[in-house]
């Protein structure tokens, strides 16, 4: 977990420097930026207001994905919406339910935008923005007290103060309110049994808190990324071809074993992803992995023949499993147990091929005692999952 | 008797024609290493056990306890992991990935895959589509039937409070193991069946059991991108061997983004809503309390429907928290002929994935031109009438909220378990309903 919030921080100054933090903690309002390409997809960074709306501690906050915020009364039609503007790498504003520390409910507006790398057109991050909304209450007696909590929010910001002193109490006007409603539904009939769902719609005003605090921060990060050369932008510049997209990348986080997925289609037939294990087990920087062909890994030692046999199944788009000597960065070797395998997308023909290695020599320290070669394909499968599923819409930033 | 010409679709590649079976395989001593007494004794296959909590349907639940995104759950490395080794072993009739598929762009973004080799080509079969509730038969093809290579493990629940898994355990004939196996025509990577208690030979009805087995079976797969389906018989079920299907798809379905009308609580936190903005009229059911809950109102809604012959099909999705009742009259106009020939020339059969929005074409004309105004038109022919349905949701909730107030939510009581005897209304003799109690009625 520590190292997990090294790699965090460091993710995030190198793109924006150091001094991106003193900018953003400046800002009142609240606002969660995450990182699609660490795996788990986890929050980098969280406002001052976030900390304060939502009653967590900045330590609380860092690592963890954004649905940790959700619970049974959010909407699910609106974690999919979430979901899938994240898999589109697109724009969203959508109202929502989140919880606080506390496991009180409230309604949020929650704008969600992307930030494009000007270089190479990938989603660096999200960034998503919470406001508050005023809930106007229509729902039957016995959702009262959760009822009484918004009614009192003014909305003005500052939430805290407010909700703490309304929580057991009854504001006057909610009274007055709570038996209006009651009146209403006794001469409509309405028994428990029936009610009318709806999402609480943010009014204009909160839209526009929402947009305006967004184009602060991306300002305030684009600013910053000139500092360090990763240049950003929040509109998608680079139109090219080339790596993977956002929603990709965080399916193939999921994954924890070793593989690396190359690209048959550009010259050299290069590696496009490396998990993480993958580097774990080579010893080298994503860096250093990214762009080369997997047959860096050979060394002094290793069966040409071996190789011979992996080119062909290439060649004749076709699957192979073999036992192949490699060499880690610091030159010691490894018995690689590789299966290779082509993987196609949406159009039905081939779009990368997927290597799967198992070092061979380790044991089985897995509890869930599935058969190794049944974990490679397990492998596998889930990309052939994820590859053919991000190709398949007409997925274009709708910024 | 209302019959319709059909072309069916081959899960198994033990599934033959009755007709042009000529009996060598029906029987015992098959040496095929089937499922059926001849060949279980001293089989043993994987046994996935998920733990038998009754979990709280709560967000917080699916996560690990690093509460980030989870890592690939273990059930589907396991069903991923043996699902392409039999594609490897070749015993599917085609690799679905290699067929071409899309998401037609528009607003609700209807999923299209051409799909040439999918529905068998041979003579159509004739199949029975007004009964709802038909007896098991045992010298047509069912899952006993299937080669064991075709299974790929037994999904039972665990003794213990937590997921257990047995990379070589024996069949228990006496205890009827549910089993997932492959479905060789595939509609996408990792379809599978979901058998509840294979052994057993249940017809093709719902049960609180097997609904329940389902709901956790999606609940326990890692990704809301897993969804099961039902289609009752009349809804265009394939094989009368009570069954689910599974498959991964990775995009959302057009019915996950439907929007929901009315909304009705029930107890226990189960909320029902009525789907609205969507070619098909249905019902969406949501739990924020217990998954058994949650499986029990919707079983019991499917029995009762069952009971009153209206056929339908049920759709789960979302890890299992949300789950759509699309009660359906298609097979009905078709063998009337109240269907155009332009859609009937598509000859796509719209059962639950087709109803949800993925729609399997043969023709390479059909997914050129497929688009959202084609896929909602020939759905909405699927759709019972707004009058119609709801006097099924009517129905429906009589027959629930009764056992509500009776106070019966726990416990079910076998594989014939029905609801409590309640007199039902007589609806309409046009649309075929049983009147009298809510036994198990069958028409021959």
């Amino acid at each position: 977990m520590e190292s997990q919030l090294r790699v965090i921080e460091q993710s995030f100054t190198i793109r924006y420097s150091t001094w991106v933090h003193e900018a953003l903690d400046e800002m009142p309002d609240s606002f969660t930026i995450t990182d699609p390409f660490i795996s788990g997809h986890p929050i980098v960074y969280a406002s001052r207001g976030f900390l304060e709306m939502s009653g967590y501690s900045r330590d609380e906050v860092i690592g963890k994905n954004g649905r940790v915020f959700q619970g049974p009364d959010t909407s699910r039609r609106s974690v999919m919406e979430i979901r899938e503007a994240i898999r589109e790498e697109r724009n969203l504003q959508i109202s929502i339910v989140n919880y606080r520390k506390d496991g009180t409910p409230f309604w949020m507006l929650f704008h969600l935008c992307p930030v494009f790398s000007k270089e190479d057109g990938r989603v660096m991050n999200f960034v998503g923005v919470q406001v508050p909304i005023l809930k106007k209450p229509r729902r039957s007696g016995s959702e009262f007290a959760r009822n009484a909590v918004s009614l009192c929010e003014d909305g003005s910001g500052f939430l805290e103060t407010v909700f703490g002193s309304c929580r057991r109490e009854l504001c006057s006007d909610s009274v007055v309110e709570l038996s209006r409603i009651l009146a209403l539904e006794s001469v409509l009939g309405v028994d428990d049994a029936e009610l009318v769902d709806e999402p609480c719609k943010a009014t204009d005003i909160e839209q526009r808190k929402a947009t305006t605090a967004m184009n602060n921060i991306l300002s305030v990060l684009t600013h910053y990324s000139e500092l360090t050369g990763r240049l950003v932008c929040r509109k998608r510049c680079f139109s090219g071809m080339g790596p993977l997209g956002a929603s990709l990348n965080i399916s193939l986080g999921r994954i924890k074993q070793s593989f690396v997925l190359t690209d048959p289609h550009l010259p050299g037939m290069p590696i496009v992803y490396a998990s993480d294990a993958f580097l774990k087990l080579t010893g080298y920087t994503r860096q250093e992995v990214l762009g080369q062909n997997c047959r860096f890994l050979s060394g002094p030692n290793t069966d040409c023949s071996v190789q011979y046999q992996i080119k062909e199944s290439i060649r004749t788009e076709q699957g192979c499993t073999v036992c192949i000597l490699n060499y880690r960065k610091d030159t010691s070797s490894f018995w690689n147990f590789l299966h290779i395998s082509p993987v196609r997308n949406a159009s039905g023909k081939i779009a990368y091929y997927v290597g799967v290695q198992i070092e061979s020599s380790c044991t089985n320290e897995d509890k869930q005692k599935l058969r190794p070669d049944i974990r490679q394909l397990s492998v596998v499968g889930a990309i052939k999952v994820a590859v053919r599923s991000s190709s398949m819409g007409a997925s274009t930033s709708k910024s | 008797m209302l019959r319709i010409k059909r072309v069916p679709t081959i899960v198994s590649n033990y599934q033959k024609e009755e007709a042009e079976d000529g009996g060598a395989r029906r029987g015992g001593g098959c040496g095929r290493n089937c499922l059926n007494k001849c060949c279980i004794p001293g089989s043993k296959l994987p046994l996935y056990a998920f733990k038998k909590v009754n979990k709280v349907v709560n967000g917080k639940d699916v996560l690990d306890c690093d509460n980030k995104e989870p890592p690939v759950a273990f059930l589907d490395s396991l069903l991923l992991g043996e699902w392409e080794d039999r594609m490897q072993r070749g015993l599917f009739r085609y690799d679905v990935t290699a067929c071409e598929t899309k998401v037609i762009p528009g607003e609700y973004g209807f999923i299209a895959q051409l799909n040439e080799g999918r529905h068998l080509k041979k003579r159509p079969t004739e199949f029975r589509v007004d009964t709802v509730l038909q007896p098991f038969d045992g010298t047509k093809f069912n899952f006993t039937k299937v080669g064991q290579e075709e299974v790929l493990f037994q999904f039972e629940a665990s003794e213990d409070d937590e997921v257990q898994f047995f990379p070589n355990a024996p069949i228990d004939v006496e205890n009827s193991p549910s089993v997932v196996a492959i479905n060789v025509s595939p509609i996408e990577y990792g379809h599978v069946l979901l058998i509840p208690r294979v052994l057993e030979c249940l017809p093709q009805r719902i049960d609180r059991e097997s609904f329940l087995l389902a709901l956790y079976m999606a609940a326990e797969a890692g990704s809301p991108y897993f969804r099961l389906g039902y289609n009752s018989l009349g809804a265009f079920a394939t094989i009368n061997h009570l069954h689910f299907q599974a498959y991964y798809l990775a995009v959302p379905f057009p019915i996950e983004k439907a929007f929901t009308g009315k909304t009705t609580n029930l107890n226990a936190g189960v909320k029902i809503s009525e789907i609205s903005k969507y070619p098909v009229r249905g019902l969406v059911f949501e739990g924020t309390g217990t998954l058994e809950d949650l499986a029990n109102a919707v079983s019991d809604s499917c029995i009762c429907l069952q009971n009153n012959n209206i056929p339908y099909n049920v759709l789960i999705s979302d890890w299992g928290r949300r789950i759509f009742l699309l009660p359906q009259c298609y097979a009905e106009k078709q063998a009337l002929g109240e269907v155009s020939a332009e859609i009937l020339d598509t000859q796509v059969n719209p059962a639950v994935w087709e109803i949800s929005g993925h729609m399997v074409l043969k023709r390479r004309k059909d997914y050129e031109e497929a688009s959202d105004e084609n896929a909602w038109r020939l759905l909405a022919e699927v759709s019972l009438s707004e009058e119609r349905f709801q006097e099924v949701k009517a129905i429906i909730f009589e027959a629930i909220s009764c056992l509500d107030e009776n106070g019966s939510t726990t416990g079910s009581p076998g594989k014939d378990q029905d609801v409590k005897p309640q007199s039902l209304e007589e609806i309409d003799a046009h649309h075929g309903m049983l009147p009298g109690n809510q036994e198990c009625l069958v028409l021959h």
